[in-house]
């Protein structure tokens, strides 16, 4: 876990990627990991950019939250890590 | 959604950064924080997406200004540092991220600290500040590995001579200028107690830099009293080109 752990960035670079799926801004969305509990903007949480895919972890308890694969004209999402996302439509740049 | 950017003007930063000014026909306008995705195309069709924040205030229309360092294994960033011409388009993604963003009506104290191209979101959060005479306080904690690698030197320059508008303080990682009070290196809790917002203030705070340099920021800001909470933190890795 030494070397996942040192080359996380935040949620906000899986952003542009998710605005693929979203038409909602989720980096400032509240998430909750469906491991630990722990409720926090997906901003915050530790994503790995290595290809061939994104994944984003729990900041708490480095629990997958999702996953984001592209493959040519196919995306695979799977949010199971994710009890839910709340999303402030109010203010979605 | 991608749009066509035509690269209107560059303009060098230091000797391995550059800003491209980019015309962006549609852009529907940011906040001062967020990034866009560049994807670049080679004639053979291989194309790669990489993201930069923003470094221009929000108000300048249909236009947005993107600094680039130039990583030597980088994929993407030597060609918009060194290959990249006005009149050659890009594409780009955008406006992207509603967390790490400062918007004008946020009247609290508000710290920055950016570690090398860290600096250019809070750029854009000081000169969107600037623009819409913001009366929130604003202090700036700057670390760099030289005095060669600051961006936005004259800018900042004449900010820290005028009181009443941004406080900046520089912090040298590798070599200092002459004569300069701290020897080079990390910074450090006498350094932020020094150069930061006290933490009885609530500023929001916000971290952007290197992986290991916004851990060791948001660690010294927790330590000195700051709640987590209102520490917003934007990391960049090595291994990409980001920034």
């Amino acid at each position: 876990m030494t070397s996942l752990d040192s080359n996380y960035l935040d949620g906000n670079a899986a952003a542009g990627e998710l605005s693929k799926i979203f038409a909602m801004d989720v980096t400032a969305a509240e998430g909750q990991c469906a491991n630990c509990g722990a409720r926090k903007r997906f901003a915050e949480a530790h994503v790995y950019m290595q290809s061939p895919g994104i994944v984003a972890r729990c900041a708490i308890c480095q629990h997958v939250l999702l996953r984001l694969v592209s493959v040519r004209d196919r995306v695979l999402l799977d949010v199971r890590g994710m009890a839910y996302l709340n999303i402030d439509a109010a203010r979605t740049p | 959604m991608w749009r066509v950017a035509t690269v209107v003007a560059l303009r060098d930063e230091t000797p391995t950064a550059r800003t491209l000014t980019l015309d962006v026909p549609g852009w529907p306008g940011q906040v001062a924080g967020q990034h866009v995705d560049v994807r670049v195309t080679a004639p053979d069709g291989y194309s790669a997406v990489r993201s930069y924040s923003i470094a221009s205030a929000p108000d300048s229309q249909a236009q947005i200004e993107l600094t680039i360092e130039h990583l030597p294994n980088g994929e993407v960033s030597p060609y918009l540092t060194q290959v990249v011409a006005p009149g050659d388009r890009l594409e780009v993604r955008g406006p992207i991220g509603g967390w790490f963003v400062w918007r004008t009506e946020q009247t609290e104290p508000v710290q920055l600290i950016a570690g090398g191209s860290g600096i250019v979101p809070l750029m854009a959060m000081i000169r969107s500040h600037l623009s819409a005479r913001n009366t929130s306080q604003f202090r700036l904690l700057y670390s760099v590995r030289e005095p060669e690698a600051l961006f936005y030197r004259d800018e900042l320059g004449a900010l820290s001579k005028d009181k009443h508008s941004v406080g900046v303080t520089y912090a040298y990682s590798r070599k200092t200028p002459r004569d300069w009070p701290r020897p080079p290196g990390r910074i450090d809790a006498a350094l932020v107690a020094n150069a930061t917002w006290p933490s009885v203030l609530a500023p929001t705070c916000y971290v952007c830099g290197p992986t290991s340099f916004v851990e060791n920021a948001t660690a010294l800001l927790t330590a000195s009293g700051n709640e987590r909470d209102k520490i917003k933190t934007e990391r960049f890795g090595s291994t990409g080109d980001r920034k």
